[in-house]
């Protein structure tokens, strides 16, 4: 039996990879175009708490992929150490970087990913925003012998969840999924109670 | 079928096909998603027809561009996928048309600067972080990595602090 995955992206498999590539980026562009996130208010509506749709989506997805993980991890399908070896944890720049990411994400309306959806559907905002992210990509390059020594800062190699609480992989699913629910419920009340603010404040003469 | 603009997926519906899209993707091609490494490998393509010895000379881009073409990986080719799906979500949806999302009282010019500005600031720091929210938090989230779920949260506080000061360009 073949174990997942599969060298897909070396030797003679290689042009068929690349050809997963495309119809994997189809599915994905597709399901974050009918999510909303293909416009900018959809998505910057989470940082003023008037959408929370950012959160409902990607909470989600994160849950359901990793339970598909660990459930296709148990039944010997997937290596799962194997992909987590590809995600190593170098805590200081990713904190510095998320922060970063997340001050561009207001500013642009979109983040990398769906700047490419809205500007395939026309938003020249999403196209401004594809733009700065290869400026900013370069940008970085050019820094780079700088900030040499703050990039390995925090490095924690292969460091998982599971590890650090000391939790099968199982458990932190539940635990993510407890979470996920509670911020759900937490979103929609937000929602709720700002969109009636909203209402009285326009209502008012 | 009528076509709605205003009508989107349900999103916890639309985070569990979103959830199996990630899900396939790691099982097949044995990595998560992402986006901005596209960008930077298209950088680099454009810095190298202007200046190849510029590219040479610098490590952080020579990476890219020393065994194959800088366009010659997965990522550019999922990318390309990305703004085909997206393109037909929106025509299929009502929601495709050239224009520029601001709020009412927004000059669709400084919308645009504010919009670079952004992305190159997000471009910056997703090289910094090792990824973007699709490379690191989404698919990093999913794997369990520490350092995916601390990029995470990172990216929601740095949202909400820059949040108020750009908030005139969305109302």
């Amino acid at each position: 039996m073949t174990t997942f995955p599969f060298e897909s992206l070396s030797g003679e498999h290689r042009d068929i990879g690349l050809a997963v590539g495309v119809a994997i980026g189809i599915a994905f562009g597709f399901v974050l175009e009918r999510s909303g996130f293909g416009r900018a208010q959809k998505l910057v509506g989470q940082f003023y708490g008037t959408d929370m749709t950012v959160l409902k989506v990607m909470f989600t997805a994160i849950a359901t992929a990793m339970l598909g993980l660990v459930v296709l991890s148990s039944a010997g399908v997937l290596d799962l150490g194997a992909v987590q070896a590809f995600y190593p944890t170098y805590l200081w720049p990713m904190v510095a970087g998320g922060a970063a990411l997340g001050a561009g994400f207001v500013m642009a309306g979109y983040c990398p990913g769906t700047s490419i959806v809205a500007a395939a559907s026309g938003k020249l905002d999403g196209a401004a925003t594809v733009l700065g992210v290869v400026v900013g990509s370069l940008a970085y390059a050019e820094a780079e012998p700088l900030l040499r020594p703050f990039l390995r800062a925090g490095e924690l190699g292969t460091y998982t969840l599971s590890r650090m609480l000391g939790l099968p992989a199982g458990a932190v699913v539940a635990l993510v999924a407890g979470v996920a629910v509670g911020a759900f419920l937490a979103a929609e009340r937000i929602e709720r109670w700002l969109s009636s603010t909203a209402a009285r404040t326009s209502a008012a003469p | 079928m009528r076509r709605d603009p205003d009508r989107f997926w349900n999103p916890y519906l639309g985070g569990v096909a979103l959830g199996l899209v990630l899900l396939a993707t790691l099982v097949v091609m044995g990595k998560g998603l992402g986006a901005s490494s596209a960008n930077f490998r298209a950088g680099v393509w454009a810095v190298r027809a202007i200046a190849p010895e510029h590219v040479a000379s610098t490590p952080a881009l020579s990476w890219v561009a020393r065994d194959r073409h800088p366009l010659d990986d997965w990522i550019v080719l999922e990318v390309l996928g990305v703004a085909i799906g997206g393109a037909l979500g929106a025509i299929t949806s009502g929601r495709f048309g050239r224009e520029v999302l601001r709020g009412p009282t927004m000059g669709a010019g400084g919308r645009l600067v504010l919009a670079v500005g952004g992305g190159a600031l997000m471009g910056f720091a997703a090289r910094l972080a090792r990824g973007c929210t699709s490379g690191q938090a989404l698919s990093g989230g999913a794997v369990m990595s520490v350092g995916a779920w601390a990029f995470m949260l990172s990216v929601f506080a740095g949202g909400y602090a820059m949040a108020w000061f750009v908030r005139r360009q969305w109302r």
